[in-house]
């Protein structure tokens, strides 16, 4: 058994250990923002965030994670009261097809959470391992820099929010309560 | 009387050291050379030109001489050295910044004897003590090469060196020490092709500047001829015949390696060898021959033994042969199960396997890790460098990459995994100084990202620390 906490809730899980975190969100949890791309590290729409670092879930067995912290773009903010990332990114209207953007939001918020003036260079750098391949990017470049401004001035919203909406409930795992 | 007398003691001893820096000052000094117009780079003769961007490029010059803000030959790079950082020139043809008003002569004395134009001491971070073997030829083609670039304004910061490094006259004792100036001399005991090769390793190549230790003040130990060295948080391999390597290296493999940056039998350049390979992906297929066989002939022919367990290793790697097409992870191969209750062997089978053992041949999946030269190393730095980063994708060409671990692996799955790696793989006596190794592997990266982002401004002053970087630790 694995023990995982996902936004705030922590599940223990009974699955293989080399079942890729991103399989475990998706499957066992329900948490479709995450998603599967290339499988192998090389794309970044799988990204989530385990204790608060960016990481590829698609190639991260659950082995490697007992007792840690992942949040996945359900994390940060809900429909109604959707996160700095997820507003900004709305606002500018970053998404085309929206495939890449879940992960590109993941690797942003960790970069903020650990450089809340992260330059222009810093976010490109970061982001440098997502591909995109509608073209989005001065869009995207642009929300993550309103999404540090937000991000700086309501700094009581920077957490990500306690926000796994109740409707997207895990099957076949059970909780232990957050 | 007694005061008197300790006064004359002491004019005397001043006077001594007065003489003896004079005497120092007059060895040391060098004159400046005079300032030229920028010539017109409609000058230089094109195929000249040419040929200096191809020494150039066996020169690695752009790897060093480029800052973060991708500004080729602009410089400002730092370059950690134990004594302190310093900060690589601009060389494109700018009149102020760079080295536009630099005759050729002023551009050959800087190669050759490690001073610029105005007659100061450089300091040996630029291998002086192997472009010192360049032939005037070759200097005249470097020189029509950077004398065309587009020239660009931007002054390095200062080196940052405590007394007495920071007086760069003292080089001149580093000099009278260490270097052998050239030009290079052929060995009649052997034939062209392989003094070539030796002129382009020793010389502009400098393989020794990182494959040769170094000693306390910061010297090449020619007798440890590539014996391995340590290069900006990572070990340059043993180049010579005390190669770790598991399958040892040929003339073949060699050439193979420089010209794709990775070979199936031995992996994949990275680190600072990562750059050095793309330059040399372009050079000449002659130099590039010639300085395989150069190298294969220093690491020698290798005993019966080690040749008879390399054939043993090679025919244990199963590929599905080349050219195969990286498949997504859906139809990677299936996961063998741990062989071993160990923490390392079951993070090993869960999170390397899938790629490591999916019978892609590299640069589509990953060595069998019994070829790994890293866990065969003395050092188990670069293995655990490229656990923390992986293999980071090569800009606009196809090569190989790994995804990195250190986000979401803490420092003690790092050490059960690189202990496991090393036992089983490399089947060698375990490391004694993991943790510390991986402390520093950290505290690199940590300090890699704070100096990653260009300086806002070319002031030559260092950016100030960001705003909330502060006391900012690795969990």
């Amino acid at each position: 058994m694995v023990s995982l906490t996902v936004n705030n809730r922590t599940h223990e899980l009974d699955v293989e250990p080399d079942t890729p975190l991103l399989y475990v969100l998706r499957d066992e949890l329900g948490l479709h923002g995450a998603k599967y791309g290339c499988g192998l590290g090389q794309c970044g729409s799988c990204t989530v965030m385990v204790d608060g670092k960016a990481v590829f879930s698609c190639v991260t067995p659950i082995a490697l994670l007992d007792g840690k912290t992942v949040t996945t773009v359900e994390g940060l903010g809900t429909v109604e009261h959707p996160g700095p990332m997820q507003a900004a990114f709305i606002k500018e209207q970053a998404a085309q097809c929206g495939y890449c953007i879940a992960g590109m939001m993941m690797r942003a918020q960790a970069l903020l959470l650990h450089d809340p003036h992260a330059t222009e260079a810093d976010i490109r750098a970061a982001l440098e391992p997502h591909l995109c391949r509608c073209g989005t990017h001065m869009r995207i470049l642009r929300a993550v820099h309103q999404a540090a401004e937000m991000m700086r001035t309501q700094t009581a919203s920077i957490a990500p929010a306690n926000a796994a909406p109740a409707s997207i409930a895990p099957a076949g795992a059970k909780h232990t309560g957050s | 009387m007694a005061s008197s007398k300790r006064v004359n003691s002491v004019l005397w001893a001043a006077a001594t050291v007065a003489v003896i820096v004079l005497a120092a000052v007059i060895y040391a000094w060098r004159p400046t050379i005079a300032p030229i117009t920028p010539p017109a780079p409609s000058s230089f003769d094109p195929a000249l030109v040419q040929r200096g961007a191809a020494l150039a490029a066996l020169g690695d010059c752009n790897t060093c001489h480029t800052g973060s803000d991708g500004r080729t030959f602009a410089g400002g790079l730092p370059i950690p050295t134990p004594f302190g950082t310093i900060y690589s020139s601009n060389i494109t043809p700018d009149p102020k910044a760079g080295i536009g008003r630099w005759s050729e002569a002023a551009f050959s004395r800087a190669m050759r004897d490690g001073i610029d134009r105005e007659g100061r001491y450089l300091y040996p971070a630029f291998p002086y003590d192997h472009f010192t073997l360049v032939s005037d030829a070759d200097n005249h083609a470097l020189y029509a090469y950077l004398m065309t670039r587009q020239p660009v304004e931007k002054t390095a910061p200062p080196p940052e060196l405590p007394f007495p490094l920071n007086i760069r006259m003292v080089m001149a004792g580093w000099n009278l020490l260490y270097l052998k100036t050239g030009p290079f001399k052929p060995d009649p005991n052997h034939d062209a092709t392989w003094n070539r090769g030796a002129y382009l390793v020793e010389g502009l190549g400098h393989c020794g500047a990182c494959h040769t230790p170094r000693n306390w003040l910061g010297a090449e130990r020619r007798t440890d001829f590539f014996g391995g060295g340590d290069a900006e948080g990572w070990h340059a391999f043993t180049i010579n015949a005390a190669s770790q390597s598991p399958i040892p290296w040929d003339e073949a493999s060699l050439y193979s390696y420089l010209r794709t940056g990775f070979h199936g039998l031995h992996g994949v350049a990275r680190g600072p060898m990562a750059p050095v390979v793309g330059n040399l992906g372009t050079v000449d297929d002659k130099d590039l021959h010639a300085m395989a066989i150069y190298v294969a002939s220093v690491m020698g022919k290798p005993e019966a033994a080690r040749e008879a367990n390399a054939k043993k290793l090679a025919a244990s790697v199963r590929t599905t042969g080349n050219g195969t097409i990286p498949q997504s992870g859906g139809i990677q191969s299936v996961t063998p199960a741990a062989t071993d209750k160990a923490e390392g062997a079951a993070i090993y089978a869960t999170t390397c396997a899938t790629c490591h053992e999916s019978g892609r041949p590299v640069p589509y999946g990953g060595i069998g890790l019994q070829l790994s030269s890293a866990i065969a190393d003395s050092s188990p730095r670069n293995l655990i460098n490229v656990i923390l980063n992986g293999v980071p994708a090569a800009d606009g060409t196809k090569g190989p990459m790994m995804p990195g671990f250190g986000d979401v692996m803490n420092d003690k799955q790092i050490d059960a995994l690189v202990n496991y790696l090393r036992g089983h793989f490399g089947a060698k006596p375990a490391w004694s100084d993991v943790p510390n190794e991986i402390a520093a592997a950290r505290a690199e990266i940590a300090h890699a990202q704070t100096i990653s982002a260009p300086a806002p401004s070319t002031t030559g002053t260092n950016a100030p620390p960001k705003p909330g970087n502060a006391g900012k630790t690795q969990p």
